[in-house]
């Protein structure tokens, strides 16, 4: 059986990819890729937990439910972030992120 | 329970409630506010008239403490004198004020200006005055000292939208102030000196106190009717206030008012003992009743103004009778005060009828001939200046012969001034009179002058009987007695032949110089004296260089250093900047920059998360 720390390891580099993702690129639609592989990383975390917490081979379902809400949540994030981008997109004619400072100037 | 001692109370509350009435419910009905003036103003003379006939008895009304104190000298007390002094007193306010009231129904009926507001003036000048007149302590003559330099400022700027009369009424009401703070200090002296303001309880207090701390009270309060009564350094207000409607002149500016300061002065004499009016005192009373009465009889002598001549003619007559106080002789200046109020309100009124017949024409020399267009007028006028020139028979020559036997008997000096004043008046009123009334007319307005309205010749007769019959001892004794003392009688003697000498000079000097009207302009004018005496000695012009050029300015100076180095420079301008660096120095972490908020926001929640652990 593989072990929990590798699950969280892997569930690390996940979010620290994402992480960087959010903070280096300049483009909103890879912006928005890497939060989700963020909150991927936390699902990830979660179900590691729930079998680590488990007792003769049966899991904890609460955590997996849990995963379960976070990705409806993350799916409905995603309408209303695209939608948001294809707006920013019309109006602009633009996605990059350094485009986003009229209110500074 | 009987209220009817409390009947007096109505001298003040009626004119002040009809004064609120009129101003706040009909200032849109004008002759609904203008019968109510005229009701209250009857009223109150008919009240008066009650009380000095005995139809009412005259008991003591209560006293309200109004303002009171844990230290029992210091309750600020409302209560009311009945003495005869203030009846007499009361019966020329009222009096004069009912037929100034009545006047002006004629005299303002072509005027556009808003009627309940001057209405309002009146009455609330009535209440004003009253309340000096009636008032039982100093301080509430204080108060209606000040209201009545209220009123007189709302009176004289009637007119607001003229600029001379806005600037009358400011300089009246300035000039007064500067008297009235030597007033204040000398009522405060007077109660830690006497111990009372109220003028029952000075008797006989005076005796204790050192003679120098007397005499520097005594001029402080004389400070007061310098402002008031317009005597010399104080006086230029009185000659600017004759841009008020003529009427309110008469009532203010002539008859009631500005004797106001004369009435104080012998009420305090009255109540204090005259012991207490040291000699320093009085000697500096007299000496400038003695010279406001010169300087302003000689500025009469060449002004053209019909009014302004009145107005210096006033200024001089209430020398006289500040001279009178300053010589002890409180009696004989309030027989002339008593007699020249209503001699000099039927001038002023016969100068209004006139002013209207002629289209508003105030140059006596733009006038000429009106004693065959405006008989009744002319003649009721001539009534007036006999009076003052004190022709034997008529009013003002009692009282002024009581002013000149008390001269000669305490100060020659004064004596002689008095007959060189008189003299001087004699010439300066014949002068108008045979300018403006006699020859033919000399401008437009002269020649269609039509005979005064009977709203307006009424009051003028009543004033005429009144000015001929008011210094007969059975007029001035029984009717008004004052507190003892008695109106003069008559005798022969050395007053009597100097003034009917200074009277003889007047008449034929004035004869000589202009004829019998038949001049077109003044033969005196032209040269340097008549100049100066124009320009009013250059007092007015003294005043505006060196207070309002000189002082004014310097302190202006400073001021505007204080204004714009210090309140707008550093607190104003130093907030300003101090707000302004740190807002820039924030505005760096709002960059626009949507990673960089990423970063702090996340940097922020490790933070958080690292708090929560330890």
């Amino acid at each position: 059986m593989i072990p929990l720390a590798h699950y969280l390891i892997l569930s690390g580099i996940l979010f620290s990819i994402g992480l960087a993702g959010v903070l280096v690129r300049k483009n909103i639609l890879v912006v928005f890729m890497c939060l989700e592989m963020m909150l991927t990383a936390a699902n990830v975390a979660l179900v590691a937990f729930s079998r680590a917490q488990g007792t003769a081979g049966v899991p904890v379902y609460d955590a997996q439910v849990l995963s379960l809400f976070i990705t409806g949540i993350a799916a409905a994030e995603v309408a209303i972030g695209l939608a948001l981008i294809v707006a920013m997109f019309r109006a602009r004619r633009t996605v990059e992120s350094t485009a986003l400072n009229t209110l500074k100037d | 329970m009987n209220m009817m001692h409390n009947l007096p109370w109505l001298f003040l509350l009626l004119p002040l409630v009809v004064a609120a009435i009129d101003w706040l419910c009909f200032s849109r009905h004008p002759r609904l506010a203008a019968t109510l003036s005229l009701l209250s103003a009857a009223g109150t003379f008919g009240l008066c008239v009650a009380y000095l006939t005995g139809a009412l008895q005259t008991d003591m009304p209560d006293i309200y403490t109004w303002m009171p104190c844990s230290v029992e000298q210091l309750n600020l007390h409302l209560g009311l004198v009945m003495d005869p002094l203030a009846m007499r007193m009361m019966l020329v306010v009222t009096g004069i004020g009912l037929l100034v009231h009545f006047f002006s129904l004629g005299y303002m009926k072509g005027d556009t200006s808003n009627h309940s507001r001057y209405f309002a003036g009146l009455s609330i000048f009535m209440f004003s005055m009253s309340t000096i007149v009636l008032a039982d302590n100093l301080a509430m003559t204080f108060i209606g000292w000040e209201m009545v330099g209220f009123s007189s400022y709302l009176l004289i700027g009637h007119w607001f939208d003229k600029a001379s009369a806005a600037d009358a009424a400011k300089k009246a009401f300035i000039s007064n102030r500067v008297g009235d703070f030597g007033f204040l200090l000398g009522i405060l002296l007077t109660l830690g000196l006497f111990g009372t303001m109220n003028f029952a309880d000075m008797d006989g207090k005076a005796a204790g106190i050192a003679p120098a701390v007397l005499t520097v009270t005594i001029v402080c309060l004389f400070c007061g009717a310098i402002g008031k009564s317009a005597q010399f350094p104080l006086h230029v207000w009185l000659p600017d206030a004759m841009e008020g409607p003529t009427p309110v002149s008469a009532l203010i500016h002539a008859a009631t008012m500005v004797a106001a300061g004369v009435y104080m002065l012998v009420r305090l004499q009255v109540s204090m003992g005259t012991e207490a009016f040291t000699e320093t005192a009085c000697t500096i009373i007299a000496s400038v009743g003695a010279i406001t009465a010169v300087i302003a009889a000689i500025m009469a002598v060449q002004q053209d103004d019909i009014k302004r001549v009145l107005a210096y003619s006033t200024l001089s007559q209430l020398g006289y009778m500040v001279m009178a106080v300053g010589l002890l002789a409180g009696e004989a200046a309030m027989f002339h005060l008593y007699t020249h109020a209503w001699f000099k309100a039927l001038l002023f009124l016969g100068a209004g009828a006139i002013i209207v017949c002629c289209h508003h024409e105030q140059d006596i020399w733009k006038m000429g001939g009106l004693c065959k267009r405006m008989p009744l007028t002319v003649l009721c006028f001539m009534m007036g200046t006999c009076a003052l020139i004190a022709i034997p028979g008529f009013s003002g020559f009692f009282s002024k012969e009581a002013i000149l036997d008390a001269a000669l008997a305490k100060n020659p000096v004064f004596f002689w001034v008095g007959a060189g004043v008189a003299a001087l008046t004699t010439f300066y009123m014949l002068r108008l009179c045979i300018v403006a009334f006699m020859g033919s007319a000399r401008a437009h307005g002269a020649e269609h002058a039509k005979e005064a309205s009977f709203t307006m010749a009424l009051p003028l007769l009543v004033l005429a009987v009144m000015a001929i019959i008011s210094g007969y001892g059975f007029i001035a004794n029984d009717l008004v007695p004052f507190n003892g003392f008695h109106a003069h009688g008559f005798a022969l003697g050395l007053p009597f032949y100097v003034s009917m000498g200074s009277l003889a000079v007047g008449i034929l000097l004035a004869l000589a110089i202009y004829g019998f009207g038949g001049r077109s302009k003044d033969p005196l004018a032209g040269n340097c004296i008549s100049k100066a005496l124009r320009n009013r000695l250059y007092i007015d012009a003294l005043y505006d260089k060196v207070l309002i050029g000189g002082l004014q300015q310097v302190f202006a100076h400073v001021v505007e250093f204080l204004d714009r180095f210090i309140i707008r420079g550093i607190i104003c301008q130093g907030l300003v900047w101090i707000c302004y660096h740190i807002g820039k120095f924030l505005s760096w972490i709002q960059c626009g920059s949507l990673r960089a908020y990423t970063l702090i926001s996340g940097i922020g929640l490790i933070i958080l998360i690292l708090l929560c652990q330890f």
